[in-house]
């Protein structure tokens, strides 16, 4: 559906070329979900970003049902614009604060001509105001954004991306910023999305516990300083990490149960500072934190991206081993 | 006026660090009116606890620790209730009533404040040493006026602790350190003083998942070091089962449950507690569907009558609609231990029975079924390696006094539970 071909973005800076995102290979399928974890700073949003054509990438590709998005004309492209949507990270930024609901909601609609008049426009918004269960739908078309919660804010923002029936919805960090019983129910309102139209989701958190819950059926790549450095199907990810640096974020979470957060064994890092991306290290770029790290081959090539253990994984020493 | 009760306390039981009397928290929105924030909040915190304030946003909880060291803006009042802080010297306070320049005295050396977010904390056009040198002339006890080398000494000797390099980090400004670097600059500098009580708001949030865990085993290493008590502000769960030794859930601006980790987490009985436990996901085994909690808390100007959380409960009865319930003790304790619910159905058998508001691995005491082990359904990444590795950290507050009495309340607990 949308895929990413060696997409690499690189920032040129005073400071010298910042590698934001070091060639990665993606696939969102239809009606999947793919979920990017990954710290700050690791490429998650410069990722999205591209795919969203938002960023034309420095190299390699971004293809839309098997089209390049760079090479689209202005017809292809209104209907790029229109399947692959965006949700942003915080609502209290992403709404303009001086249109109403039913304003916000129906620009698009208005835009790109999917409506004839006020009122038809008017009877859309309130469909999609249901469909993201901000019910009753007519209390909330005249409001303006400060009178409404983050997580209405936020429902806001995802009927706004469901008025274009988007076939890809990307989601960046759309529910950090929301109370956990909040981001619960945002959580479900858009899993019934995936269910109910098919919509595929790229989906972008650095919560592994969110991940898990919306990305289980799906797939989640695990990036780490501009690479992919894990990807696989959640289940196998989650529960069985076997790069590194997935088993240090997974041990890394705190559970929500007292006996376990005293028992659980942690991943010990050699060292809790993220390299620069303008001075990358030599060979693996986890190596200098990397508890499996061995004498030979860490520090001096690149590891590649094989198939190994049912997942594609970034590491000598697995897959070595 | 006599703000200070100097009451002397006997040595043997130096009784509560932290006394919170029947406290009141509002906020001027008017010339007549007002909104209260925070309603009739009282708990004991004894010497080396560790306490979780958890509750959704607007619930109360920075209010209520902005109120204890009387850091609210302006327009803040806390109209009702006694804070009584026994000091070093052993004398008691009333933190409510202290006069100025007593109060700036308390601030830092009894008391301080670790603020949520990390990134507004520090004075940008200032250098972290600026900071220092600044808390340091503000705070020390008068008399004791240091040379600015002696400060930035000591200065150094702090950010070794939290694990920086002085070097880098004093003659920084706060926008050259990452997010990590400054909330822990920002602990730093809250044990400058040496304090015997430490209040964070959020520590962790909007920070990486791994600078949280060094962070967080930091936390617990530095408490065991130096003996202070902690009262911290979080919406993350997963941070309050790790750090605290106590949880209090706010909603609406009242305390509604307290008792220790355990209680809270494995016998919560106030639904609030348990709609909040069970919408977190947890990350290990197998995926567990968090329950969704519709809604959101009450306006503070237009709170229901009755129960605050009936309208949003999903087993209230037509009673909760039109009765405040009372924070009940529904297993006393000493240490201020006690597991206590504002909750009318607080002991009903039929609610608590199978453990259903609660997880699956709920063990009700009054309906004790054998518990082979809790942490037994999510066994499988929880080894219990033997000789448990150093890397597990301390268990937080297994030397500290009242802590360690909480550990052989629930150790207690434990054997009495049938055996497996």
């Amino acid at each position: 559906m949308l895929t990413l071909r060696g997409a690499q973005q690189v920032f040129r800076t005073a400071r010298g070329d910042v590698p934001a995102v070091a060639g990665v290979d993606l696939d969102v399928r239809p009606g999947q979900v793919l979920c990017l974890v990954g710290e700050s700073g690791c490429g998650k949003t410069t990722t999205a970003r591209m795919a969203a054509a938002l960023s034309s990438p420095t190299a390699g590709e971004v293809l839309f049902r098997g089209r390049d998005v760079a090479t689209m004309d202005r017809g292809e492209r209104a209907a790029f614009r229109r399947s692959v949507q965006y949700i942003h990270q915080d609502p209290y930024a992403s709404l303009n604060p001086v249109r109403t609901v039913f304003s916000t909601v129906s620009a698009g609609l208005r835009r790109h001509k999917l409506v004839k008049d006020r009122h038809e426009a008017r009877r859309v918004t309130i469909e999609l105001l249901e469909r993201v269960e901000l019910t009753p739908a007519e209390d909330y078309l005249d409001k303006y954004p400060h009178q409404m919660s983050g997580g209405q804010r936020q429902r806001v923002a995802v009927a706004r991306a469901l008025a274009m029936e988007p076939e890809v919805i990307i989601a960046d960090e759309s529910t950090s910023m929301l109370d956990v019983s909040i981001r619960v129910s945002l959580l479900n309102t858009l899993g019934r999305l995936r269910d109910d139209l098919g919509v595929s989701f790229l989906f972008i958190t650095h919560d592994l516990a969110v991940a898990k819950y919306f990305a289980w059926r799906g797939e989640i790549a695990v990036m780490y300083l501009g690479k992919v450095v894990e990807h696989g199907p959640t289940p196998q990810v989650v529960n069985d990490p076997r790069h590194p640096y997935t088993q240090a974020l997974i041990s890394a979470v705190c559970e929500p149960d007292p006996d376990l957060a005293r028992t659980k064994e942690r991943v010990r890092l050699r060292s809790s500072d993220i390299p620069d991306l303008t001075d990358l290290p030599p060979g693996c770029d986890f190596h200098p934190r990397c508890p499996l790290y061995a004498e030979g081959s860490c520090d001096t090539e690149r590891p590649p991206l094989v198939r190994s253990h049912d997942r594609l994984l970034a590491c000598h020493v697995v897959t070595r081993g | 006026m006599s703000p200070v009760n100097d009451l002397p306390t006997t040595p043997d039981d130096p009784g509560p660090l932290l006394s919170v009397r029947g406290v009141d928290v509002g906020y001027r929105t008017g010339r007549r009116t007002q909104v209260t924030a925070v309603h009739d909040v009282s708990f004991d915190l004894h010497p080396g606890q560790s306490m979780a304030l958890v509750g959704e946003s607007g619930c109360g909880k920075t209010t209520l620790g902005l109120g204890l060291l009387r850091l609210l803006p302006r327009s803040g009042v806390v109209p009702k209730g006694e804070i009584l802080f026994r000091r070093k010297d052993g004398t008691r306070v009333d933190v409510r009533t202290l006069e100025k320049e007593k109060l700036r005295r308390f601030r830092w050396n009894e008391a301080a404040m670790v603020f949520q977010g990390a990134m507004n904390a520090f004075n940008p056009v200032l250098r972290i040493e600026e900071h220092f040198l600044d808390t340091f002339r503000a705070h020390e006890r008068a008399g004791r006026r240091r040379p600015r080398k002696e400060i930035l000494e000591r200065s150094a000797e702090l950010l070794e602790m939290v694990r920086l390099d002085p070097a880098r980090v004093l003659g920084s400004y706060p926008h050259e350190l990452s997010g990590g670097m400054r909330q822990r600059s920002l602990i730093a500098l809250a044990l400058a003083l040496r304090p015997q009580l430490i209040i964070l708001d959020e520590p962790t949030t909007a920070l990486d998942i791994l600078t949280q865990r060094s962070i967080v085993e930091r936390l617990a290493e530095l408490r065991e070091e130096l003996r202070f008590s902690m009262v911290f502000i979080t919406h993350d769960l997963g941070l309050a089962a790790e750090l605290a030794d106590r949880v209090g859930t706010m909603y609406a601006g009242r305390l509604i449950e307290t008792g220790t980790t355990r209680d809270i987490f494995y016998r919560s009985r106030h639904p609030y507690t348990s709609a909040l436990i069970n919408a977190v996901p947890p990350v290990v085994g197998d995926l567990h569907v968090p329950e969704s909690l519709p809604g959101g808390p009450p306006s503070l100007n237009a709170l229901p009558p009755g129960c605050s959380f009936a309208p949003r409960c999903a087993h209230a009865l037509d009673v909760c609609t039109t009765t405040r319930p009372t924070l009940d003790v529904l297993q006393h304790r000493g240490a201020g231990l006690s597991h206590t619910a504002a909750c009318l159905r607080s002991t009903d058998a039929e609610l608590h029975a199978e453990g259903s508001p609660v997880i699956d691995r709920t063990v009700n005491p009054a309906h004790a079924e054998p518990r082979p082990d809790d942490t037994a359904p999510r066994a499988a990444s929880t080894v219990g390696h033997a000789g448990a590795p150093a890397s597990t950290g301390p268990a937080p507050g297994s030397v500290l006094d009242a802590a360690s009495a909480a550990e052989a309340v629930e150790a207690d607990e434990r054997r009495a539970q049938p055996p497996c």
